[in-house]
């Protein structure tokens, strides 16, 4: 994911310091990667030195200065940019999970290719009904249910994958092998 | 404590079987999935449990009275009195309202037509759709309909509710909107439910899963999945 960009974006509706920025980051993208403070300053200070971001005042608010940023023409010509840029659908099969049961049947053999693929499974399982949980709480924001619905619907396509692919084990392993 | 259970239940439909000694306990306000592979013998789990169907062999429990034996009128009455049954499509009158499908178990069970309409008014806005109260099945999206099938299943406050792939139907989100109010409410409630499906997400939503394959109970717990052992070439 790109934080410049996701930062940008915050920035679109008016000018933010660093803390108020990655509050709105935490609201907005529930159960993103985490993000410190330093990264919000680091990837702040980068967006200012090319141009993208300006200082927009100083707040002082019982504690220490803080300065606001706004974005520029140019930050906002950069967002457009990305927001306008399709993402290519997969274009490289870049899974752990799938790498790892490849890589078991070479190394390996089909019951440790099952024994991982059941692991997985079960993993996989308890993540889904967790985030379901998340989903149906009563004090769910539509921000949770987006975010978590996102996942689900990842986990899901893999938890398919996974039982498929344990009918298939068999045969797969008896094709690398042959 | 358990308050619905099924032990070494047997049912074959001729030479065909489907339950091959099944042995669940359901508690009061729990919410279980059963799943499993296409025809291992889910759904009809769940009818035998809700005395619809009657075992070969093995018992029926509710509350800790053997009910497979009982006659039909008085499964039937059980049903009527304390369970909700609810599929996974066409099952509202068609020639009905809303209103008037989710107050018919009422008006069926002898409550005044009034005070079933008031009843039926209010499930149907707790389920979201009080908007189509005066709509007929045919103009309601599937989504609606399946809401509708909620209310009615819930408007005489079961202790059961059995669900058989209640969304299957129906669209993703329509599906999860369902489901989650379902869900929420059952909880409020504290209505036990026995939810049957094939799906993983939908799975999720239970406290716990029993899942079943050729027949038989599998495993049950929060969470496992399928065994190694059996179909798998």
């Amino acid at each position: 994911m790109s934080t410049q960009h996701v930062l940008l974006g915050l920035l679109a509706g008016g000018a933010r310091h660093g803390y108020e920025l990655k509050r709105a980051h935490d609201a907005r993208l529930p159960r993103a990667r985490p993000l410190a403070f330093g990264q919000v300053y680091a990837t702040l200070a980068r967006l200012q030195r090319d141009g993208l971001v300006v200082p927009a005042g100083q707040e002082r608010d019982g504690g220490p200065d803080r300065t606001a940023y706004a974005l520029t023409d140019q930050g906002r010509a950069a967002l457009e940019h990305w927001l306008g840029t399709v993402e290519p659908p997969m274009p490289y099969l870049a899974s752990t999970l799938f790498a790892k049961v490849v890589v078991a049947l070479l190394a390996t053999d089909v019951d440790r290719a099952r024994a991982y693929l059941t692991a997985q499974r079960r993993a996989h399982t308890e993540r889904l009904r967790e985030l379901t949980a998340v989903k149906t709480a009563p004090t769910a924001s539509l921000d949770d249910i987006v975010a978590a619905d996102f996942a689900i619907a990842h986990l899901d396509a893999d938890l398919r994958w996974l039982h498929t692919t344990l009918d298939r084990v068999a045969d797969w392993h008896r094709e690398v092998h042959s | 404590m358990t308050q619905l259970a099924a032990r070494g239940v047997v049912k074959a439909y001729g030479r065909t079987p489907a339950l091959a000694g099944v042995t669940v306990d359901v508690a009061e306000g729990e919410i279980v999935a059963v799943t499993g592979p296409s025809g291992c013998g889910k759904s009809t789990l769940l009818h035998c449990l809700a005395g619809i169907l009657r075992p070969d062999a093995g018992e029926v429990t509710w509350r800790g009275e053997r009910i497979d034996t009982w006659s039909e009128g008085a499964r039937s009455r059980l049903r009527r009195t304390e369970f909700g049954v609810l599929f996974q499509f066409g099952q509202l009158v068609a020639e009905l309202t809303a209103a008037e499908n989710v107050a018919l178990p009422l008006l069926l069970a002898g409550t005044g037509r009034r005070v079933a309409r008031t009843a039926a008014l209010t499930w149907l806005e707790r389920l979201g759709v009080a908007d189509v109260a005066d709509v007929r099945p045919g103009e309601m999206s599937g989504g609606q309909q399946q809401r509708c099938a909620t209310a009615r299943a819930l408007v005489t406050e079961p202790r059961v509710l059995f669900a058989d792939e209640p969304t299957g139907a129906l669209d993703t989100l329509a599906g999860e909107q369902v489901l989650t109010q379902l869900v929420r409410l059952a909880r409020e409630q504290r209505t036990t439910v026995v939810l049957v499906t094939h799906e993983p997400r939908i799975a999720a939503y239970a406290d716990r899963e029993v899942v079943l394959r050729d027949g038989l109970v599998d495993h049950t717990g929060l969470g496992l999945d399928l065994p190694l052992a059996g179909g798998h070439r």
